[in-house]
């Protein structure tokens, strides 16, 4: 929901403070994950992500979140889904060129970034092109293999 | 401008040490010359002709043209088709490549492509929505970014692999550049993006419209406390308005296009509006010229493209310069595309 969103925007630090620990939480029961399986967790996952990211964000389940790196504000809400900042044509009250009702998603992750210690450092990191066969599924998942090496680590760009 | 090294002037050069490309436009900004380059709006026919007749316009004004992709999201020629065309005869053309209606697979094929028929610079895009065009009803791709189609088309040059790993024999020597608007929200983060274009493999970058030399004054300053400086390229984009009517129209409907109001107070008073628009557009070039940093002008003049002579003509930042095209040293060029 478009006014979650912004709320979520301008709670950018709670919000990367909860995340952090959150994710460490994770990582660290990394081997349940595994004992489990990690298809078979694929699905559950998914499903709370999908709703509590989709509530807070407008998560669009891309699944490779860059929350963290975006002043949690969405980048797949953008309609041309850019993920390294704004396009050329914001308006000049901050709004989107595509959808000029919606505040331009860079806008507000400028704004949130700046919430965020160190925020605008991790908003200048290149990301690269999005594995496109990620849709859909656990961003929360990935970065467990990703951060552990496991089993089916993320294809890296 | 002649180079010693120009076999047949149109032909490829030698690549110089520290250069990507065999092309005149990169020779020129690393020579530290004023370049200038304009927009050359695609023709909505299959008539060669057509587009030798809108290149012609800028003969001798120009370092290298630009071939727009679907601008506006518009259907019009492909800017790979105005491309082979343009090279035939031997002008430089900036190859434009829109996100919008291609995918990576698409894209990096049309990147080979291009560099085989002898395109020395291609500019990275993201590209107007859908929704701007005449064809809303399209389905907008957008697989890749700008920042991230740099990445590819670096990696295709430096790394001679394609972004799946998969090697290719010969590589295209191309010279990147990428879009910026210095004039557009958020305005403090601006240069910020540019960092990230440069780090992604942008060498060059041509600006949208600037009519408001302080704001490119203020983002010039900021890539230079950035220490972007000596890294990137950076041309100006300017152009002529063509009257008080069509700037208002500009300023309410281009979205990321910034017009002052004292300028549309300034051709509302003038006499001749199109020609106060030019002496606008004159002044423009040479505040740009002034501002450190600033390496050329990109002349975008849409359905005026004859203005460009002048306003480049009048501004004088070609210093005597006559920039190469077909038949300029009487080279029997023009018959290649015969041949």
């Amino acid at each position: 929901m478009y006014a979650v969103r912004q709320w979520s925007v301008r709670h950018a630090r709670g919000l990367n403070r909860f995340y952090r620990v959150f994710e460490s939480l994770l990582v660290r029961m990394a081997p349940l994950w595994s004992a489990i399986g990690h298809e078979r967790l694929e699905k559950p996952f998914a499903f709370a992500e999908r709703n509590v990211k989709g509530l807070l964000f407008d998560c669009q389940m891309c699944g490779q979140c860059v929350l963290s790196s975006t002043g949690m504000s969405c980048p797949m809400n953008c309609p041309k889904n850019l993920r390294n900042g704004p396009c050329g044509g914001v308006r000049e009250n901050g709004h989107c060129e595509v959808k000029p009702e919606m505040r331009c998603v860079w806008v507000a992750a400028f704004d949130g970034a700046q919430r965020i210690p160190d925020g605008l450092k991790t908003m200048s990191g290149v990301q690269f092109a999005l594995d496109r066969r990620a849709q859909g599924r656990s961003s929360w998942l990935r970065v467990v293999r990703e951060k552990t090496g496991g089993e089916n680590a993320g294809t890296k760009p | 401008m002649r180079f010693d090294d120009e076999p047949v002037p149109g032909y490829p050069l030698p690549i110089l040490p520290g250069h990507v490309s065999p092309g005149r436009f990169e020779r020129v900004l690393r020579a530290g010359g004023f370049a200038v380059t304009s927009e050359l709006a695609p023709p909505d026919s299959a008539d060669p002709e057509d587009v030798y007749k809108r290149a012609r316009v800028f003969d001798g004004y120009v370092d290298a043209i630009n071939a727009t992709d679907g601008s506006g999201a518009n259907c019009h020629m492909s800017s790979l088709g105005v491309c082979a065309l343009l090279t035939r005869v031997g002008y430089a053309p900036i190859m434009q490549i829109s996100c919008r209606d291609k995918n990576r697979i698409a894209i990096q094929g049309d990147i080979l492509g291009g560099a085989a028929m002898g395109v020395c610079n291609m500019l990275c895009l993201t590209g107007d929505g859908v929704q701007a065009g005449d064809h809303p009803q399209a389905k907008p791709v957008f697989d890749l970014d700008c920042v991230s189609l740099l990445g590819i088309a670096r990696t295709l040059r430096d790394e001679h692999r394609f972004q799946s790993g998969r090697k290719i024999t010969f590589a295209p020597r191309v010279f990147l550049g990428a879009a910026e608007n210095p004039c557009s929200p958020p305005l403090d983060w601006r240069p910020q993006r540019l960092a990230k274009k440069i780090d992604a493999g942008a060498q060059f970058i041509q600006t949208q419209y600037v009519y408001d030399m302080q704001r490119l004054r203020l983002f010039m300053t900021r890539v230079d406390d950035l220490g972007l400086a000596g890294k990137i390229f950076i041309l100006a984009g300017v152009g002529p308005l063509r009257s008080a009517k069509a700037a208002t129209w500009m300023r309410d409907n281009v979205p990321g296009l910034f017009i002052p109001d004292i300028l549309i107070q300034r051709l509302q008073g003038a006499q001749d509006q199109a020609r106060e628009g030019r002496n606008i557009c004159v002044e423009l070039i040479q505040q740009a010229r002034e501002i450190k940093g600033v390496s050329g002008v990109h002349v975008m003049a849409y359905r005026q493209e004859e203005s460009v002579a002048e306003v480049i003509q009048r501004s004088g930042v070609l210093d005597g310069r006559v920039p190469w095209y077909p038949g300029r040293d009487q080279t029997p060029l023009e018959n290649r595309t015969a041949s």
